[in-house]
Parts: structure tokens; C-alpha cells; sequence
């Protein structure tokens, strides 16, 4: 084998690798020496990372490193800090009552705030993430409650829900005239037209009133009053308004009053702390601008 | 073996190798009028730069007293009376735009001056350069110093160790500065003495420091000429016209002696007034030699002007054979006419035409900006909804600005082609159709307002809708616009 290094380029006066292809060789020209001084001190930074981290996989677990550094403990610290930062401006929302929170702006931004994260991660998939609802499921924006819609009404429902289970929840139902054998077809399609007419709506041709009326005193009034005004008690609605829950055309009543409806709101005590569920109630009152 | 060759002894056509090696510059000290500029504006940069953070400026209680503050935890930026919120971070781009256009007015009317004198760059090297001259002599001293092989002396070592404490000095200091702009001074300043500051002002403070120190001890002129993309800009918007430290060669050659010259001129023979003294080329911080005429390397500092000068006053000439001079000139010398100076032309008149207006429209826009703004955003989802008695409503999210320095009472209205009824979430108080809202001074309130159209006025189309907002105390007053949806 040659010394390469005697292999000297003419022109450029330093010493090629001795490598040629068609003709070009190759000078050997060294690397700058800070850069081989970086090279190296990378490699002895990756050894330090290896014993000073976490960084070897083993056959159930890892090496741990010298100061037993993991980022699950960093993002508890962090969640610590955090906690500490907030937590006054929490205890604060918890020892308020709800008057005071919408009377004063920060404590009020402050749960609405709250309030508008704890609702996507827990009411959106009923309600909406804006809390506009479906059917079946109320919009929380406009004026009509089942419940009630005053702060302290709206936090009783978060709270204890509605057919929830939970011993102090909202009870009463729709019950299902029709699947029950109390009503007959005729009559439930007659109530049915005699309910939208309450609110305005068309009718059948050849509707009786009078025969509806009837049927609606003796079945209907026990829970939704006197003219159908709903009462929030039962969390019976209010019939005679233009917000329906089920739909307010003739099909959907007519199953409405033959299978009943019972829908159900969790209860949130025990699953949220008393300050969240705080905020929610006084997010959800501010939606629509509550009662 | 290895064998060494020289790659000068190859190259006999003339043809160096791909590069040049890097030829350390020794400016000598010098004194004149370009000289004492440049001093001059050095202090002024550098008082600037170092006094400032701690010029006070009284903004009332509870409001940062520092006249130049960068307020970045509150986003907020203070310069003297102007007070500048995110939104208004436009005033930097128009700020930009004259900074840039100032540069080309500069360039076309005295070349690269900006590189000369105001440059940070040239400063702290000049700085840099005069701690070196004070330790360890001028030029002569300074190469027979950096030659001798001779062993390192104490005294040697104690010179090197003095010079590179006092540029490290500056540099700290300099970094010092750069993070008093973004806190308040004086208790910055105590908690970096008290080792209390956050760590991030500490590492700006060492980022800093390394930057001046190398930059401006090491690097020096091959920051203007390797780093910095404005000579090559710069020789792109440059014209004939444009000012330029020249070596008027129609007066300076031939070169010869002064004794020479004297005997010709006795003679009465005609003979160039340089002498050949290599006095520009020893003061040069970028060490070129102005006679080859214009060159990237040449910063326009003048300061072969102020040792020309000087020479040719002691040899009885008339001073200026190197000035602040462009080629047409030379060029009607030579042709026995007489030199023109051109300042006012096209592209000066453009330039400053631009900076004008650009000020001008930054400066109306300052003085007639509202400190009462309100920003409008629409409720998506649901964008309307049906109330039980039929009627629609609309939900906004009202942003309202109060930049001014004390509370406002805000009373908000909406109008529109309908008849609007509006309910504002947490409104202090509620006058028969008005609602009232406190802003505290300096700060944003966020409000949920609620726009109702009564059912028998119902739109069956989108409408639009707009907010008024005013200080019912001071009667200023801001509106913004949007629409009311019908579901």
C-alpha cells in the first residue's frame, strides 16, 4: 500500500486521501479542529445523559439515573405549582355564594371561565358545546327551564340531576298514556292537537277541542297546570311557549304522550368538587342570562 | 514523508488559493473632524443605550415609572407618553419601514455613513479598540507585541489578562443593559446583585456578553465584511451621485516623495500630491487601502480623511486629497470643470417623500388613536336561539379596551333596523336600556351580552347590528359591528 500522504495535489499543495475517480482526487483536508472538539464533547454528553437520565431500557423497567429524574414527577410538580397558583382564586370561588359570584366581575370571569372548560369535558356530549342542546337534550341558552333557571335552581339540577338515582334528585315523569292502555289512538291524536293549539300551533281539520280539553283536564293538568303552563316542580313543561323539547309537530307529540319520556341528567356531587360545580352553575345561568 | 509546499510557489499565473487567510488590522490612532464625529455620536449611541433604562417617567400609581419599558408579562410597551398595546404593534412595522428607508436615504446620500458611525457594530469595536490602544500601545507597539516570540512576560500577561477584563467588563455591561429594558431598572438591578432575577435575565445577560466580547473583540471587521448583508445591499442601491469616502487619484497621482515632489514641482512639472505615506491604510479598522478605490471592505468612517488631512497639512498641501466625493466629480476635475454635489435628486426626494409620509400617517394615527376600543365577537354555537315567546336572541362576547390611565363608566348600546332589547351578563347597573359597565384603567373586560328581537319584529334575515360604547363620563365613544342572525 502507498503512503497516500505523498500523493501531493499540484495545484492546491496539500495531500490527497490517495482516492481518485476518473481522474478527481480528493484532498485530504482535516476537519477544523472546533468542530472536532464539538464532535467529541457531544459524545461525552451523551454519556453523561445516559448515567446523569433515565435512559436505558431494561427488561420490566429503566435505568433511573443518578438524581432519579423522571418527567412524570416534573409534570406533578408542575401540576402542584399550578394548583398553588390557582388555588386561592378557587377557595375564594367555593366560599362565595352564588349572588356574589355574578355580582363581582373578576370572581365571575373567573367562573365562567372555569366553567366553560368543565362543561366541554363534561356536559358537551348532551348538551352541545355551546350548550344549544337537541332534542331530547334542552338548550341551555334560551329561557325555558324544566327545573328552574335561577342560580340556585340551575345548581340544584347540576348537582342531584333528574332521575339520577341520587336521593335528592329532580323526580316525575311523562307518563306513556298510550302504551299503558289509558288512552286510546283517537284520543291521544285529539290531546295531541288540543296541546298545540295551547301554544298556537295548527290543528287537524276536524279536531274537537271541546273533546280535547276534556281529555287534557282529566289526564294532563295533575302535572302541567291549569292551561298547560308547566310546572317546574315536576320539571313538567311549560306547554303553551315555543320551545318544545321532543318536537312540536303532531307525530312527535302523539309519541310523546303514548311512550312517555324520562330524560335523564346525572347527578355531578361526588364526581366534581363543590367550587366546579359552583362555576358551572353560574357559567350555565350566564349562557342565556338565567332567570 | 510529508512533504510542505507552499501554495504561493505553485501558483505562478497569479491565481491565489480559493480564499485568503484572515490578516489581523492594527488600526493607528488618529485625530480630525471625522475622527471627533465619530467620538461624538460613539457617546451619544452608548449614553443611549447604557442611561436609559433608568430615565424615569411618571405614569401615575400603580403604572411602570420607566420612560422605556418592555413590558412583556402585561404585554405592554412604554416609550415616554406613548403607551402601546398588542393591538397596536403595527406602530413597530411603520417604525421598520422608516428605519430601513432612513438607511437608504443615509446610503444615497453619504454611502455606507450608517456602517461608519452609528452602527453597533463600529461602535463597540471602536469602543473595543480604544481599551486595546490604551494597554497596549498603538499600532506599532501592538504588531512588534503580537510578533515577538520572545517568552510571555508578566508585565505581557498582565496587559492581555487587564484588556480582555476590561472588554469582558463592557460587554457584561452591555448585556447588563439589553435586559434593564424589560423590567424596571433599579429593582433589576438589585435583584441581579442579590443573585434574586429570574434566570432568564441571566441568560440574556450571558448571551450578550458573549456576542460584544467575541464580536467585537474578535470578529471585528469581519463582521462588515463576511456577516453583514449590507455592503452587498447596499452596492445594489448606491448611484453615482452618492457621497463616498473617495481617493481623488486625479490630484493624488503619481505618488512620489515629498522630496521628489518638491524638486519637480520647483521644475514646474506637474506632480500627484500623495506621497505614498500609507497613513490611510494604517488607520483603517478594515485595513484596505482607499486608493484601490471603492471597496466592499470600506465602512465610509472617514478616518483615512482626518490622517490624510494631517499629512497634508504638514507637507503644505491643501487638505482633501482623500474626501467624501463620488467619480462624476473626479471625472469634471479632470476636465478642468468644476464639481458638483447633487444631494437633492429623485431618489433622495423619494426616500424622503416615503419616510414623511410614513411618519407622518404613524404619528397622526398616535395622536388621534381612541383609548376606548371595543372588539365584537359572535356566539357560533348556537349563533341564535328561540325563546318561549317566540322572540330570537343573539350572544356576543364584547371585548371592551379602556387604555387610558384612569376607571370608566361604559354604558353600551345596540342598534339595528329592528327594535334590539340587550341584557349584559354581570352589569353593574342597569338604567332602563343602557347598561352600565366599569373598566378599571389599563385593562380589557370581557362581557356575554344577550341581543333580543322582540317576536313581532322578527327578522327573517341576517341584520346587521351595531354596539356603541361610551364613556358616559368623558363622552368618548368606540362602535364596532356584526350581525344579528335569525335561526
Amino acid at each position: 500500500m502507498t503512503d497516500h500522504h505523498s500523493d501531493i495535489d499540484s495545484v492546491s499543495g496539500k495531500s490527497t486521501t490517495g482516492h481518485e475517480w476518473d481522474g478527481i482526487k480528493e484532498l485530504n483536508t482535516p476537519l477544523p479542529r472546533w468542530w472536532v472538539i464539538t464532535f467529541y464533547l457531544t459524545i461525552v454528553w451523551a454519556i453523561a445523559y445516559w448515567i446523569v437520565y433515565p435512559a436505558w431500557p431494561l427488561i420490566a423497567s429503566n435505568t433511573t439515573g443518578m438524581f432519579g429524574y423522571s418527567s412524570r414527577a416534573d409534570v406533578a410538580v408542575e401540576l402542584a405549582n399550578l394548583e398553588k397558583i390557582r388555588g386561592g382564586k378557587m377557595v375564594a370561588l367555593g366560599a362565595a355564594s352564588l349572588a356574589d359570584i355574578e355580582k363581582d366581575p373578576a370572581l365571575l370571569a373567573l367562573a365562567r371561565a372555569k366553567g366553560k372548560t368543565v362543561f366541554g369535558d363534561n356536559c358537551a356530549p348532551c348538551h352541545g358545546s355551546g350548550g344549544a342542546g337537541a332534542k331530547g337534550y334542552p338548550n341551555l341558552n334560551d329561557d325555558d327551564w324544566l327545573w328552574g333557571g335561577t342560580l340556585d335552581q340551575i345548581m340544584q339540577t347540576i348537582q342531584f340531576g333528574a332521575r339520577s338515582g341520587h336521593a335528592k334528585t329532580h323526580e316525575g315523569q311523562m307518563l306513556a298514556f298510550g302504551k299503558d292502555g289509558v288512552l286510546k289512538g283517537d284520543e291521544i291524536v285529539t290531546v295531541a292537537n288540543y296541546v298545540r293549539s295551547l301554544s298556537g300551533l295548527s290543528t287537524r281539520n276536524g279536531f274537537d277541542a271541546a273533546k280535547g280539553e276534556k281529555i287534557f283536564a282529566e289526564n294532563c293538568v295533575a302535572c302541567h297546570g291549569d292551561g298547560g303552563k308547566g310546572n317546574q316542580e315536576m320539571g313538567a313543561p311549560n306547554l303553551t311557549d315555543k320551545i318544545w323539547l321532543y318536537g312540536s309537530d303532531e307525530a312527535s307529540l302523539v309519541e310523546t304522550i303514548s311512550q312517555g319520556r324520562a330524560g335523564v341528567m346525572p347527578a355531578w356531587e361526588g364526581r366534581l368538587d363543590p367550587a366546579t360545580i359552583k362555576a358551572m352553575a353560574v357559567y350555565v345561568h350566564s349562557l342565556g342570562g338565567g332567570k | 514523508m510529508n512533504k510542505t509546499v507552499n501554495p504561493k510557489d505553485l501558483t505562478s499565473d497569479g491565481d491565489g488559493p480559493l480564499y485568503a487567510a484572515h490578516k489581523k488590522v492594527y488600526p493607528q490612532s488618529v485625530s480630525g473632524t471625522f475622527r471627533r464625529i465619530k467620538w461624538g455620536l460613539m457617546a451619544i449611541c452608548l449614553g443611549v443605550y447604557y442611561f436609559l433604562p433608568f430615565v424615569r417617567w411618571n405614569r401615575g400609581l400603580g403604572a411602570p415609572s420607566q420612560a422605556v419599558l418592555i413590558d412583556l408579562p402585561n404585554s405592554r410597551f412604554y416609550f415616554f407618553f406613548i403607551e402601546l398595546w398588542p393591538q397596536e404593534v403595527y406602530y413597530f412595522t411603520g417604525l421598520l419601514i422608516v428605519a430601513a428607508v432612513a438607511l437608504f436615504l443615509m446610503n444615497s446620500v453619504g454611502g455606507r455613513i450608517w456602517c461608519g458611525y452609528l452602527c453597533p457594530q463600529t461602535v463597540w469595536t471602536d469602543v473595543f479598540y480604544a481599551v486595546e490602544r490604551l494597554i497596549e500601545g498603538d499600532r506599532r507597539e501592538r504588531m512588534k507585541k503580537d510578533k515577538s516570540s520572545d517568552p510571555m512576560k508578566l508585565e505581557r500577561i498582565s496587559e492581555i489578562v487587564l484588556k480582555h477584563s476590561i472588554w469582558l467588563l463592557i460587554a457584561w455591561w452591555t448585556g447588563g443593559a439589553w435586559v434593564l429594558y424589560f423590567n424596571d431598572a433599579p429593582t433589576l438591578v438589585k435583584e441581579l446583585v442579590t443573585f434574586q432575577a429570574p434566570m432568564i435575565a441571566y441568560i440574556w445577560i450571558g448571551i450578550l456578553t458573549a456576542t460584544t466580547y467575541v464580536l467585537a473583540g474578535f470578529m471585528r471587521e469581519q463582521v462588515c465584511t463576511y456577516m453583514c448583508p449590507w455592503p452587498r445591499i447596499q452596492a445594489a442601491l448606491t448611484d453615482e451621485w452618492a457621497l463616498n469616502v473617495t481617493y481623488r487619484y486625479d490630484r493624488g497621482e503619481k505618488r512620489t516623495s515629498v522630496k521628489k515632489a518638491a524638486e519637480l514641482r520647483a521644475l514646474g512639472q506637474q506632480v500627484g500630491d500623495c506621497v505614498d505615506c500609507y497613513q490611510c491604510v494604517a488607520v483603517c479598522p478594515t485595513g484596505i487601502d482607499i486608493r484601490n478605490g471603492p471597496q466592499l471592505e470600506c465602512i465610509q468612517c472617514g478616518l483615512c480623511i482626518d490622517a490624510c488631512d494631517n499629512v497634508m497639512t504638514k507637507i503644505g498641501r491643501p487638505k482633501r486629497l482623500i474626501g467624501y466625493d463620488n467619480d462624476i466629480n473626479i471625472q469634471r476635475r479632470q476636465d478642468g470643470k468644476a464639481p458638483v454635489y447633487k444631494i437633492v435628486r429623485a431618489r433622495t426626494v423619494v426616500y424622503s417623500a416615503i419616510i414623511a409620509a410614513v411618519g407622518g400617517f404613524m404619528i397622526y394615527t398616535l395622536a388621534t388613536r381612541s383609548l376606548l376600543d371595543v372588539n365584537v365577537l359572535h356566539d357560533r354555537n348556537p349563533v341564535a336561539v328561540k325563546l318561549s315567546d317566540g322572540s330570537i336572541r343573539n350572544a356576543y362576547t364584547v371585548r371592551l379596551l379602556n387604555k387610558s390611565g384612569y376607571d370608566r363608566v361604559i354604558a353600551i348600546d345596540a342598534e339595528g333596523p329592528v327594535n334590539l332589547t340587550m341584557h349584559v351578563v354581570g352589569a353593574d347597573s342597569v338604567t332602563p336600556d343602557r347598561p352600565m359597565i366599569v373598566i378599571p384603567r389599563d385593562s380589557t373586560s370581557e362581557l356575554r351580552l344577550l341581543v333580543t328581537a322582540p317576536a313581532e319584529n322578527n327578522p327573517d334575515k341576517s341584520i346587521p347590528v351595531r354596539f356603541h360604547v361610551m364613556d358616559i363620563g368623558l363622552g368618548v365613544a368606540a362602535t364596532a359591528t356584526d350581525n344579528f342572525v335569525a335561526p
